[in-house]
Formats: structure tokens, sequence, C-alpha cells
């Protein structure tokens, strides 16, 4: 008998074993690796439990089979679902009715029946409808539709025998009593969710043949169980030291360890691996759920000390210095902002805390409240720019954000104006004149302001482009005026109001002899 | 298969035979608890069980309350409670801390696991711990694979990429290799089974595993899919890393698609609430422009506006008669046209908003000009710039995975400079987001010259010796040099074009990234198919990192085979972008056959990118 044919009798036998006596509930299908069973014959019934999913494909032939058969019963049915879920109707749909759920949850416990249903009594409560969809009742149909005469095709001869359930315990079950199964054979029975007692494997030999097959076998999920096994039958030492070489068993278990949160143990492994680096990060990544900040302040005080990259050390001590200054920034602004004696924060009230933020962020929002502080306090821009060394371009284009929000123009003069030794004043913007146009257009910058940095702008083009959308007029026509584009400044003509400054501005350079047009 | 031979593509076979045995299954399992009882859902279950079943079905099998698992006491009052969740060990302890509360208030109830797709040893391990094995009873509810529209299914697994590539953990390759039984016996058999990777690879093999001690009734019957293409997602990270421009990616990057269904917010809808759409071909007007380019969909809207005005307008001159007709008969359609035309209209409105906010048009160029390798200082400040003024962590980071893969990662200067005001901009926890890229290997450093040498020397003596299966994933990456220009050059990735590139009619693949590249993933698929095999194909195999199979399986030569020769199911382990998936839909208009496309995971686009994240 073959395996499949075996185990699909297994699975009739279980099914109907588990559908009418429900009050078997100590089936002994513990993970791998489990003590032995104190009753064998317990044992011998786990696989009715976990076989479910291998022996699902003779089953899905069957109900595939019996579901075109059923067709015009079950076609209603489809209708409706498409109406009830997916006329982008979200009603009755399970997000939906999960909502309403947690919205009902405390109220109506109405129509729930206390009394425990057991078995086929509840079958029989059954609507008519839903009884033609027990599985049981599904199989027996046998007819062929001929709508799909492919598929029909594809199972036309396998044995009709097959619906019919076998009550004798199959051949295969009494297998299972047996220990002797091989390394191999038992890592093909676990791969398909059988469950095999693994204490037979116990010389070092055994496990890490029995390993190595599941390693070859390419299925996670068993390399994981045999590794549960080995982790609670070898000393750690021993079983990492013969992980080293088996790099994917290895990692499966720092996988297993992360998911399972046995934190202690897996640093102990990066250790012996000689990873430090992943010691550090690992440690670090818990500061993640430390919610309190003062806690979080602390731990990443202590993280200082772990044995990072070069390069890495200073971003932790960075992320320990700007959650440090945050919270003293916080504790005072929140007291200002409370006493309601600050203009700013009255005008402007704070949305959300600084605690937590990036650095860009906390520069912003200094850049915002705190603009005009001395360099001496913590909170002051200037401060935060010299700590973090931040870039110039990157402060600029951050302070520039906060100037422009809060339409303090002439701050934001200040920031792009330099003074050279001899004392003559330039602009200069380390982050390109078009940016500073899209920021402070953003913030709906009047056009003087505005043309004054499109005036600024290198590239003609954009130049061009940007003062015409924004109707810098000015810009636009110094600009056809230095092309010396005779035809583009008169088409510009139509653009500016009648009997304006702009139009007047025109017609004289229009009228000007002295340009010599190039068209 | 060839341009003589060319036929229309077939039909794709009818994939909603997996819906229905998908819900009877379900429908068989909760039989197993009889009586009424309150399902706990897990909530990224939600979109696929809405898919395949609704509460009516649920409530005529005696479910009585739905809950979503998540970390809030359950305040449920039934006596049985039924749990249908993904093998997670934090959902474990959820489930078991309601157990023992139970029994620490002396209450008695039933419990029952449904796994989904299967049941894991860690997760038993974890109820026996906790003390609860026994009074809960575990089922698996064998739902691989979720049909999302014609031509795409789905086993909707976000979690495989991050399992896989970056932790190593081989869990889902079971699932795999059952996802493949179950379409082999559905609509198999197939003839030829190709693919690339390891993870493909080893799918393949435990497939076949799983085939041979399985009833070989597969013979005389006639399959209705004829091929099958394996790929890992690490093999072509450069097609997942770009911006995407035809209208369902660009849809999925703005909204994000999920499960083939998307929320449309009140900046769409125009009006105060949003609207959760299905788009699949069942819409009458996504469907034809869902695979276009951008550009072409803006006239495609407006003439079919113009359209649809001009049938209201018919009303018009019509007397009594004709205009009971017109609305009893067309009006109805009429207007669920109006409706799906407005929402559209509305989504495209609101996606150019965003992409001129994000310099869309700019970050296109760079991207080409890095496909290309040209300009790369210019493009590497247009990144730190982007970084700078905090435009979006993700597509920051997507930039500077894109410049690390083309160019074998970024000179140390600027990875670190790039690094600092990443960390600076969107926090300092990204050091952790970091780490884990540069292990995966989407976000490297270039090491000098000398030590880069001497570690791929050793790391190839290692790859070589694989008969013991020891090779590492950790080495595998640092082997894993991208050699995307010597790919792109063997395999013309970057169509020469001489003028203007025809975005209405395109000639090629190219298309979906405005004519500039053609993905490779694809351009993969195509080959191989076109050569029945990898003949001809070593030295890019060799650059990809080799784990290339083929088989043949006393396959009928063309005709013989029929239609299901040419139905292709071209599977993406680790996820695939709309671009692809309209990319393999031209190859299939274009050469005759379908490409049914399966998902290994879900259609995820920057799933690289996300899952890297801490």
């Amino acid at each position: 008998m073959s395996r499949a044919r075996a185990d699909e009798e297994e699975y009739w036998h279980s099914s109907k074993f588990r559908a009418f006596t429900f009050d078997d509930e100590d089936d002994e299908l513990s993970q791998v690796g489990a003590e032995p069973p104190p009753r064998p014959a317990l044992w011998g019934r786990g696989p009715t439990l976990v076989c479910a999913q291998t022996v699902f494909f003779p089953q899905l032939k069957e109900s595939k089979r019996a579901v075109n058969s059923l067709r015009d019963i079950v076609d209603d049915d489809d209708d409706d679902l498409e109406k009830v879920s997916w006329s982008g109707e979200p009603v009755g749909s399970i997000s939906w009715s999960i909502k309403e759920t947690a919205s009902s949850s405390s109220s109506s416990l109405e129509g729930r029946d206390t009394s425990l249903q057991k078995g086929s009594s509840s079958y029989a409560a059954l609507p008519k409808q839903v009884s033609s969809y027990s599985l049981s009742s599904l199989f027996k149909g046998r007819n062929r539709l001929p709508s799909l005469p492919s598929l029909s095709d594809a199972f036309s001869d396998t044995g009709v025998k097959n619906y019919a359930p076998e009550l004798r315990r199959p051949r295969a079950e009494y297998k299972d009593y047996s220990n002797d199964w091989s390394p191999r054979d038992t890592v093909r029975r676990m791969q398909r969710g059988k469950v095999c007692s693994l204490e037979r494997f116990r010389s070092l030999q055994d496990k890490m043949v029995l390993l190595d097959e599941a390693v070859a076998g390419h299925d996670g999920n068993v390399i994981t169980a045999v590794l549960i096994f080995l982790k609670r039958t070898l000393r750690r030492e021993v079983l990492f030291r013969e992980l080293e070489v088996r790099q994917v068993a290895l990692c499966h278990l720092i996988h297993f360890l992360k998911e399972t949160g046995e934190q202690k143990l897996l640093l102990d492994l990066l250790r012996f691996l000689d990873r430090t680096e992943e010691v550090a990060l690992s440690q670090y990544r818990e500061h993640l759920n430390i919610q309190d900040v003062e806690k979080k302040r602390e731990f990443l005080k202590g993280c200082i000390g772990l044995p990072f990259s070069a390069e890495d050390i200073s971003h932790i001590q960075d992320h320990y210095t700007l959650l440090e200054r945050q919270i003293i920034i916080e504790t005072n602004d929140r007291h200002l902002a409370m006493a309601g004696q600050s203009e700013i924060f009255r005008k402007y009230p704070r949305k959300a805390s600084i605690l937590n933020m990036p650095l860009v962020t906390t520069l912003f929002y200094s850049c915002f409240y705190h603009y005009t502080e001395a360099e001496g306090t913590f909170s002051s821009p200037t401060n935060l720019k010299k700590t973090f060394k931040i870039p110039d371009k990157q402060y600029v284009l951050t302070a520039l954000a906060a100037r422009a929000k809060l339409r303090a123009w002439e701050d934001v003069d200040a920031l792009l104006t330099t003074k050279n030794w001899l004392g003559y004043t330039k602009k200069k913007a380390p982050i390109g004149f078009h940016r500073v146009v899209e920021i402070l257009q953003r913030n709906n910058a009047p056009v003087q302001v505005l043309q004054e940095y499109v005036r600024l702008v290198e590239d003609v083009e954009t130049r061009l482009n940007l003062a015409t959308k924004y109707k810098c007029h000015d810009v636009v026509i110094d600009t056809y005026r230095d092309l010396k584009d005779r035809i583009q400044l008169m088409a510009y003509k139509c653009k500016v109001e009648r009997g304006s400054a702009e139009e007047e501005k025109i017609n004289s350079l229009l009228s000007n002899m002295q340009i010599r047009w190039k068209n | 298969m060839a341009s003589t031979a060319r036929r229309d593509a077939p039909e794709p076979p009818d994939f909603g035979i997996l819906k229905r045995l998908a819900r009877d299954q379900l429908i068989y399992l909760l039989e197993q608890l009889p009586g009424r009882k309150d399902l706990f859902i897990e909530p990224d279950l939600m979109s696929p069980l809405d898919r395949i079943a609704n509460v009516s079905v649920l409530k005529q099998h005696e479910v009585d309350k739905l809950y979503r698992v998540e970390n809030r006491p359950a305040p449920s009052t039934s006596d049985q409670l039924c749990f249908l969740v993904r093998p997670r060990v934090r959902t474990m302890r959820y489930i078991a801390d309601i157990v023992n509360a139970d029994k620490m208030s002396g209450r008695s109830r039933k419990y029952k696991i449904i796994f989904s797709p299967q049941k894991f040893y860690a997760c038993e391990m974890v109820l026996e711990e906790e003390g609860v094995f026994g009074d809960v009873t575990c089922d698996e509810w064998s739902f691989y694979l979720l049909p999302l529209d014609e031509d795409i299914i789905s086993m909707e697994l976000p979690e495989f990429f991050r399992d896989y590539f970056l932790e190593g953990d081989h869990r889902w390759i079971n699932s795999v290799a059952r996802a493949l039984q179950l379409l082999n016996s559905l609509y198999g058999p197939f003839s030829r089974v190709y693919g690339i990777g390891r993870c493909a690879k080893m799918s393949y093999e435990l497939w076949r595993d799983l085939e041979e001690e399985s009833e070989n009734d597969g013979q005389g019957r006639k399959p209705e899919i004829g091929n099958i293409f394996l790929m890992d997602r690490d093999m072509d990270y450069v097609t997942a890393l770009c911006s995407q421009v035809v209208y369902e990616g660009l849809v999925d990057d703005t909204f994000r698609i999920k499960c083939g269904s998307v929320d449309f917010g009140p900046e769409v809808t125009s009006s105060d609430k949003s609207i959760k759409v299905l788009l699949n071909a069942q819409d009458k007007i996504f469907s034809q422009i869902r695979n276009e380019h951008f550009s072409s969909v803006f006239g495609f809207l407006s003439q079919k506006s113009r359209n649809l005005q001009a049938q209201y307008d018919r009303r018009q001159g019509m007397d009594i008669k004709q205009m009971k007709n017109f609305v009893s008969q067309e009006l109805k359609g009429l207007k669920q046209e109006h409706r799906l035309l407005s929402l559209h209209i509305g989504a495209c409105e609101s996606i150019m908003k965003k992409k001129t906010k994000q310099d869309f048009q700019e970050m296109i160029k760079v991207e080409h000009a890095l496909l290309e390798g040209f300009d790369i200082r210019e493009s590497t400040s247009f990144i730190e710039e982007h970084i700078d003024r905090q435009v979006s962590p993700i597509e920051s980071l997507r930039l500077m995975c894109l410049l690390s893969i083309t160019e074998n990662g970024l000179i140390p200067k600027d990875y670190r400079s790039l690094k600092t005001q990443y960390l600076q901009s969107y926090g300092p926890e990204h050091l952790l987001t970091f780490h884990n890229l540069k292990r995966i290997g989407l976000l490297t450093e270039q090491a000098a010259g000398e030590t880069l040498t001497a570690v791929e020397s050793r790391v190839s003596k290692l790859v070589t010796d694989r008969a013991a299966g020891k090779i590492t994933d950790a080495f595998n990456s640092l082997a894993k040099k991208s050699n995307f220009r010597a790919i792109s050059k063997k395999l013309s990735l970057i169509p020469r074009v001489d003028g203007e590139y025809n975005l209405k009619m395109p000639p090629d693949m190219a298309y979906v990234f405005s004519g500039a590249y053609t993905p490779l993933s694809c351009k993969i698929v195509e080959q191989v198919l076109e050569r029945r095999g990898w003949q001809g194909l070593e030295e890019v195999v060799r650059l990809l990192n080799g784990n290339e199979f083929a088989m043949a399986d006393g396959a009928p030569e063309d005709g013989a085979g029929g239609d299901a020769q040419r139905v292709v199911v071209a599977v993406f382990l680790g996820g695939c972008t709309f671009s692809e998936i309209a990319a393999l839909r031209f190859l299939g208009k274009e050469r005759g056959h379908v490409i049914g496309t399966n998902i290994g995971a879900c259609a995820v686009r920057r799933s690289g990118v996300q899952s890297g994240a801490t």
C-alpha cells in the first residue's frame, strides 16, 4: 500500500474519530523531542491531529470533484457571496464585522448559547443549506460537470473506493509505534507533519547525522524542531561548537532564539562565534521596547560601551546625546507652554512632544521656537549644529524651512547672506536657489520676497520656468532682455496686466535702440 | 511559439477552484468544533479570508463573534474559542495567556487553533512551555494559494522575504513545495520546470520529493499549465528598486494594493470617506489601463469620459419608448462606468500631486542614470538632498540601495556620509536597518581593492564546496557581488533606441520603465522560455551566482501539448512588483502564451527595502 493511500485512510479514520468524540482532548501531539509519551496507545493517535495537512491532497482532489458536482448548489451561494462582500460595500465583510464586534463587544451577548453543544446534535440543528456544506455530504457527489471537462478528466480513474472511509485502522499507523526510523525517514516524516520521537538520537554523532539530514531536507520547520531537541539535550558549548561548522542550522537557531526572545542564550551564542558587532546591535535593539524616556536614556548610556564598530560608536553616542538634549528641551518647553507667557508658544501651540524625534526634526523645532537663543543654551540651533556637527547644507535647509513657515523673511534673508572680507554682502545658498524658491513658495512667500531668489537661480531655463510659474514678471523680463530675445519678450507682454508697470517696462525695452536683439 | 505560430494567448486556467477548496476546508475545520464559538482572526489573515468566505458563511457554521488577534485581553464570553492564525511565536503566547487566565479563574472552555498555511514545531513548543499543550487542539488550514486575479495567485506571506533572505530560515520552503504540489495536482502535470536561485532549487527538490511518494495519477491527464518558472527575488533586486510607472504599479506605490484591493482615501473619492476598491480584470476601466505607461493613461481616461458623455447625451433626442429602454438597459452600466471612471481619474490626480511633490521627474532621471552607470556623483548628491529634506524614508533607502547594487557597493566615504545623514534625518535607530541591509547585500560598502579579492577567493572556495550544504547565507551575501553592469550588458537590458521610445505601442518589455530598462527578472524568463533551457546563458548564470535548473518531463513537443504548453507560471520567491507583472503580460501577448504570475510572497514592491527595516 502506498504511503499516500495509507495516509488517506489514516485521515478518514482519524477525522471521523475527532468529529464525534470531541472530548478527547489529551492527544499527545507534543512537539518533537518531548518526553516519550507515557501511554504508547495515545502516542499512536498523535498523527491523527497532525496529518490533516499531509493528507490534504487526496482530500483536495475529492473536494474538488465534489465541488464541481455540487455546482448547482454552491453557485447560488457564490453569487450571494459576491454581493455581500465584494460589491464595494464593506457591510458583511469580515473586517467590517470585526469592527462591529469590537464596538459592541461589551454590551450585547444576546442569543449566546451557554450550553455547550456537542457532536452530532449540533449538526442536526443546522439549517438545510448549511448541511449541504458539510464535507461528508460533499464527498458523496460523484457526477462530473460537463462544463469543466479537463478538470474532472484529470481525476477520472482514481478509484471510487477512496471515498468510503475505511474503518479498520490502517497498517501504516501500526508502524508509528516502532522507533526504528532512520534519520532520513525521521526527517521525511517530520516534513509531512507527523510526530516522531527524537529521544533515541542520543550519541552526539546520531544527533548530528539527524541535523544534517534535516538541513539536507530543506524544511526549516524540521531543522528548527531538531534544534529544539538538541538545545534541550546538549550542553550549550557543545551545541555551539557543532553549529559553528553548520551555518544553515546556525541561522535557524539564531532566528529561533530571536523569535522566542531568549536574549541571554542568543548573546552567549554570538559571543561564542565572535560576532561582537551583532552582540552590540542585538543589545542596542532592546531600546526599542523601552517606553519610559528616562529609562531609555539610561539604557542608551549603557550602550555606548558595547563593542560597536568605530563608526557606529559615534552614532550611538549621538543617539544618547540627542535624547538627553530632548529631555531637557521638552521639560523646559512644556513648562513654558503651560505658563502661557511665551508668545511663540501661544501663537503656535506645540503639536507633539519632541522626544524620540530624529535630529533634523529637533533642529527644525529649535529653529522654530528657539531661533534667537544664544549658543550657550541647549535648545539653540547653533548649539545643536555644533554638538552634532550638522553639515551646512542640512542646517540651511532646515532653518530656512522653519523660518519660512513663520514668514520671518528677514531671517531668511540673513540666513542666505554672507559677508566677504571687504564687507560686501553676497547671497549664497549651499542648497541651490531653486530649492530656496521652492521652500519659500510652499510657505506662500509674497512675490517681492520670492523674486529676489528666483533672480539668483543660476540655470537660465530653470529661472525662466520658476519666474513664469510664480509670476515674478521683473525676473522674466530681465532674463529675456539679457538673452536679447525680443520675440519672447513681446509674447510675454500679453501675460502682464495692461497698464501695469511691467507692461511699461517691456515697452520701453522694446523701443530701446541700444539693445541688439538676436531676433 | 515563434511568430509564425502566433496564436491568441490561451485563457488562463480557472483558479477559482483554489478558493472553493480553501473555503471547504475551512468549513470542515470549523465543523470540527461543533457548537457556537467565537473566532479570533490574525489581522493579516483577514483580507485573504475576506476573499474566500464572508461573515454569513462563518455564521452558518456557528461562529458567533469575530475578534482580531491583538495584544489586548479578549472580551469574549463564549465557551468555545477558535483561533485562525499564522504560525507565530508571539501569537502562541497571546493564546496561552488567554488559556492560562481562564485556568486561574477556574473557567473551562474549549480552544482550537487553526494554523494557516501550516503549523510549526516551534509553535507547539511554546504551547507546551506555557503549560497549555493539551488544553488546545491544533489543526492546519492548507490555504496555500489565493487567486488575486485571473492571472495572479499569491501565497500572501509577507514575512517570507525577511525570514528567508535576511534570517536564512528555510521554514517556508515546505509551504512553497506544497503550493507547487497543489498546482501540479490541479492543473498539471507540468512538463517543464525551470528555475534559478537557491530557494527555488530547494523548493523544487522538496516538491519532487513530495511528488515521488504521492500516487502518480497524473498520467494521461490533460494539463492546463505546461511550464513553471521559479525565481528567487535576490536574483534581481534592481527591478524591485526602480520607481514604477505603469498605472497599477503607481497605484500600488501611492496607495498600497493589499490582497488585490486598495483603499482610496477622501482625496481620491472627492467625498469625506474612503472606498475599498477591488482591482482586477472585472473592473472594466482598470483592466484597460493597469498595464499602460502612466503617460498614456490620461489620454485614455479623457477619451473614455468623452464617450461616456456622448452616451449620456443621446438621451436628448429620445422619445419616451427609447428613453425607457435606455433607463432600463443602459443606464446602470453607464452609471457603473461613470463611478469607476471618476475613481481612477481621482486616483490619477492624487498620484500626480504626490509625485510632483517628490520631484518624480528628477528621481526617474537619477534612476535611469544609475541603471546606465553615468553621472554617479550627481545622483549621489540628489540622494543626499532627498535625505536632507526628509522627503521619504523609504524612497531614500530605495535610491541608496539602487545606487549600491548598480555600483557594486558605495564608496566608503559616500556610505558613511549618507548613513550619517540618514540617521540624522529619519532617526538613529535606523542603525539597525543599515545593518540588516548590509547583511542582505542590498546596501553595502565597497571594500578596498586588496581585501575584496582576498575575501572573494576565500568565499568562492567555500561556495564551490557545497556538497555538505554548509555554505552560509552570510558568506553567500558576501559573494553576491551584484555584477549588475555585466549582466545588463550581456542581456542588453538597456534598449538602444533611435529617437523617441514609443510608449503607446511599445516594442518590448522595457516600456514598463519608460523604455529605459528591461526588467532583468522578466528578461531571464523570456530567454529561458525561448531557448527551452539555460543553453547559451552560461555567462549570465555565472554572474547571477548559479543554482539554475531545468527539467523536462517527457514534454510533448510544441503543438502536441496544445494550449497548456503555452501557459507558464512564473513564481517569484520573495515577492514581485506590478511592473514585472505588466512586463510578463506583455511577453505573454507577444509570444502567444499566458504567463500566470504566481507570487512567492505577496506582491509588495520594495518588500526588499522594507523588510530590511528594523
